[in-house]
């Protein structure tokens, strides 16, 4: 079947219909077998992930609610250059806005000199109040991001979050390798792949590193079984061998966390929480959290555990604070961003808002709040009822909203049952930040599944492929 | 280790060793309903009277039908003990404590999780034979006991595996030669019988022990046949043997070396070790067989308990909190 392409950037062909360089080898190699051959790769690697309990969703005991989130066997490549690039983009991004998050709640310059302004981080709930002050561990605070970026049909990245809270989904980055390292094992040499399987080891050394102790205990901390990206947390618990625990096997005493152990209790000395900071102590957040550990938050104010990230971070991740990161690197560095920031409206702005009004149909409009593709819509795929309905939900709550321009998000060519087909990607890199700041070389390449789809979650029909970033 | 995590691997190894049990049960009892006289009527009413899961059973099905016995003990998710009920539980445990458990450990659990319920939703066992399913589960269980074996780092959590893995053994053993009770009348000295010779035969398989017993004991006799299963210092499978390993896992965590006990639990094992140790075969046979396994259960029941109280009780910090705040 011919590969159609479209009017977007294609990560294999040039739109003259020529193989991209970093993409030669492996078009090569999918040309030179049949196609019986690659489905039948495709079906033992999605067994491979049964197999390895790479699972998601809500756990329950029912086989239907333990899904995998489907791995396109056809990697996603990016060359050395590009790469570079993003690579330099992303660190000097983090770094600005680890400083933002340390001057909101400390010195608040940047909002007396109104780069931000200040109602719209002083009113934010992700703003927390009992973090005023506080001088985190080295002074880092958002120590694991995965920011999502796109490519769009002009050829250029964008970045369109963050996500400086929990970012979810390096276990399918590495899990992923491994499948793919078993279907493709002659080309990762030939074309030399930059590995990824050190990020349990960096993220050890990163954690250890934000301790004052010279060896100390280290955790992740979960939620629990239920919780969708457990495999992910005992994934990373594994890899790094420290101890998985949950708020029950943990108990606070003068200002300390103690593990509960068959020999007593034993002291922690860092957790990597991926419990949302509101729910990780209900003396200090959220009072109704069943889930954190009442008193952890004074431990980590005396300095007694170091937590990753540290609580509070979520304040530079709102759609909203989004629009001004360019502003906050030139602020903070004096250097203009190297990455390209969506141009943003909020609807909090008076003729902002009546532009998104007024264009509403062209536009993809977003809760400021929310993810997971949730509480969105995309203006030119939506019905003249969800203009209506957002409409109004922008103007009842205009701080509640903001628009951008619809992207054209590239295409990678998809084994889709026995052919390729172009679909949509979004790409998430994970970067550390401990004594300095690292960019795994590699990413999440997320994938929508279905024909023409632009929303690449994995809770509404996304897929992942791996993604090779070349020497 | 963390009480949560050495209690959920302790189960991990129990329920592991309950499944491998139950299949061991189902696939002896298909081998010995092939080899029967045709005027002779199949019975698996026992294996449902030797697990002690008769009351349960009764309640949920009519009559004894052998494909109710074998859903029941196979299948049946209301059955808390069933083979698929053990094999989701024994990778619930392994899934609360993934990061404890090696790459290879949980991807074969897994796959015995996924093959058995694809044989529980796929019902092809009432058509065909259901025998190679119940080898089958035994086989991943053998694996995945092998792995560890040959992989496992002899540290605490591996103690707590075994431990669990062999109190079950212990009860399962003796729940095996209760079987034999069930079946025919409960006197010590019928022998001879071709039938008799069958059963005996049966038990022995089902353990694997049929050509370790001949070696070691050469004629098939009731008595030495309890000897074997109960007493017996070398044969893996019988009580006695797993109650050793069992509290030698009780003493590998305390690290006590010494005579004597450390805690509640290394005190009851260790009466029940020295008990089996200085007991006669004849000594049970006099007392009552099945009084005597009865007696076994409660202990091993006794010695779980006492497990439970020195390693895996946790307080609840939202408690602790409020109690010193007030």
């Amino acid at each position: 079947m011919e590969y159609e392409l479209g009017n977007f950037f294609d990560e294999m062909y040039e739109s003259s219909g020529e193989i991209r360089p970093q993409y030669l080898q492996l078009s090569g190699a999918i040309g030179s077998v049949k196609p019986e051959r690659i489905s039948q790769l495709q079906f033992s690697a999605n067994k491979t992930q049964v197999n390895m309990g790479m699972t998601f969703n809500v756990y329950h005991d029912n086989q239907g609610l333990e899904k995998i989130l489907h791995l396109d066997i056809i990697p996603r490549i990016l060359a050395n250059e590009e790469w570079k690039i993003l690579e330099k983009g992303l660190k000097q991004r983090i770094e600005a806005l680890n400083l933002f998050i340390n001057d909101v709640y400390n010195d608040q310059k940047s909002l007396k000199d109104k780069i931000v302004p200040e109602d719209l981080i002083l009113g934010s709930r992700d703003f927390l109040k009992p973090c005023i002050g506080l001088k985190p561990p080295k002074g880092v605070w958002c120590h694991i991001t995965g920011t999502d970026l796109v490519k769009n049909n002009d050829g250029n990245y964008y970045i369109l979050e963050d996500n400086l809270r929990c970012p979810s989904g390096v276990s399918y980055m590495l899990g992923s390798r491994d499948i793919i390292k078993r279907i493709y094992p002659n080309l990762f040499n030939s074309m030399g792949v930059m590995p990824v399987s050190d990020y349990p080891l960096r993220l050890l050394e990163m954690l250890q590193y934000i301790s004052n102790k010279e060896h100390p205990v280290v955790g992740v901390l979960t939620p629990g079984i239920y919780n969708s990206a457990y495999y992910e947390h005992s994934y990373l618990a594994l890899q790094m061998g420290v101890e998985l625990v949950s708020g029950v096997d943990l108990i606070t005493r003068d200002d300390k966390v103690y593990m509960q152990t068959t020999k007593g209790l034993q002291q922690i000395d860092v957790l990597y929480r991926r419990i949302d900071d509101t729910f990780l102590d209900p003396t200090a957040f959220n009072p109704t959290s069943m889930l954190g550990v009442p008193g952890i938050f004074n431990a980590y104010k005396k300095g007694n555990i170091a937590l990753a990230n540290a609580p509070g971070t979520g304040v530079a991740d709102d759609k909203a604070v989004y629009a001004y990161v360019p502003k906050l690197i030139k602020y903070f560095l004096g250097e203009d961003a190297i990455l390209n920031n969506v141009p943003t409206y909020l609807a909090r702005d008076q003729e902002d808002r009546k532009f998104i009004l007024d264009n509403i149909e062209d536009l993809v409009v977003k809760e400021t709040n929310s993810a997971g593709g949730y509480g969105m819509m995309i203006g030119p795929k939506a019905t003249k009822e969800d203009h209506a309905k957002f409409r109004t939900l922008v103007k009842e709550n205009p701080t509640n909203y903001i628009a951008q321009p619809t992207l054209s998000l590239s295409t990678v060519p998809t084994w889709i049952e026995d052919h390729l087909e172009p679909r949509h990607v979004d790409l998430r890199p994970y970067i550390l930040y401990g004594k300095e700041i690292e960019v795994i070389p590699g990413a999440l390449t997320r994938v929508a599944l279905t024909k023409g789809s632009l929303v690449v979650n994995s809770s509404q029909g996304g897929g992942s492929k791996d993604t090779w970033v070349l020497y | 280790m963390l009480s949560r995590v050495a209690n959920s691997i302790y189960w991990l190894g129990r329920y592991l060793e309950r499944a491998e049990n139950y299949a061991r049960f189902m696939d002896v009892n298909f081998n010995l309903m092939l080899d029967l006289p045709k005027d002779q009527k199949e019975q698996w009413l026992p294996l449902v009277q030797a697990t002690g899961d008769n009351n349960e059973f009764q309640k949920l099905y009519e009559g004894v039908n052998k494909n109710d016995i074998i859903n029941y003990m196979a299948f049946d998710l209301r059955n808390p003990n069933s083979i698929i009920s053990c094999v989701s539980k024994a990778r619930e445990n392994a899934r609360e404590v993934r990061e404890n458990v090696i790459k290879e450990t949980w991807e074969k659990l897994n796959e015995l999780y996924h093959y058995v319920n694809s044989m529980a939703n796929s019902m092809d066992w009432i058509e065909g034979d259901p025998i190679p399913f119940f080898t089958g589960v035994k086989e991943h269980i053998m694996l995945i006991n092998g792995i560890g074996y040959a992989t496992v780092a002899r540290s605490e959590g591996w103690y707590f595996r075994l431990l669990g893995t062999f109190l079950e053994r212990a009860d399962k053993t003796s729940r095996i030669v209760d079987v034999k009770y069930h079946i025919i009348l409960p006197t010590p000295t019928l022998v001879g019988t071709p039938i008799d010779y069958l059963h005996w035969s049966a038990l022995l398989k089902s353990v694997s022990g049929f050509n370790t017993y001949r070696r070691m004991y050469g004629t098939l006799e009731a008595s030495k046949v309890v000897d074997f299963l109960i007493l017996n210092r070398k044969f893996p499978r019988s009580v006695f043997y797993s109650i050793l390993e069992a509290e030698d896992c009780l003493r590998n965590i305390s690290g006590n070396n010494s005579r004597g006990f450390t805690n509640e639990a290394e005190k009851s094992i260790g009466e029940l070790r020295s008990r089996l140790e200085f007991t006669s075969v004849e000594e049970i046979i006099e007392f009552g067989l099945h009084q005597y396994m009865d007696d076994l259960q409660i202990k091993i029941i006794d010695i779980s308990n006492k497990v439970n109280d020195a390693f895996f009780q946790v307080k609840n910090n939202f408690a602790y909190q409020i109690n010193i705040e007030e």
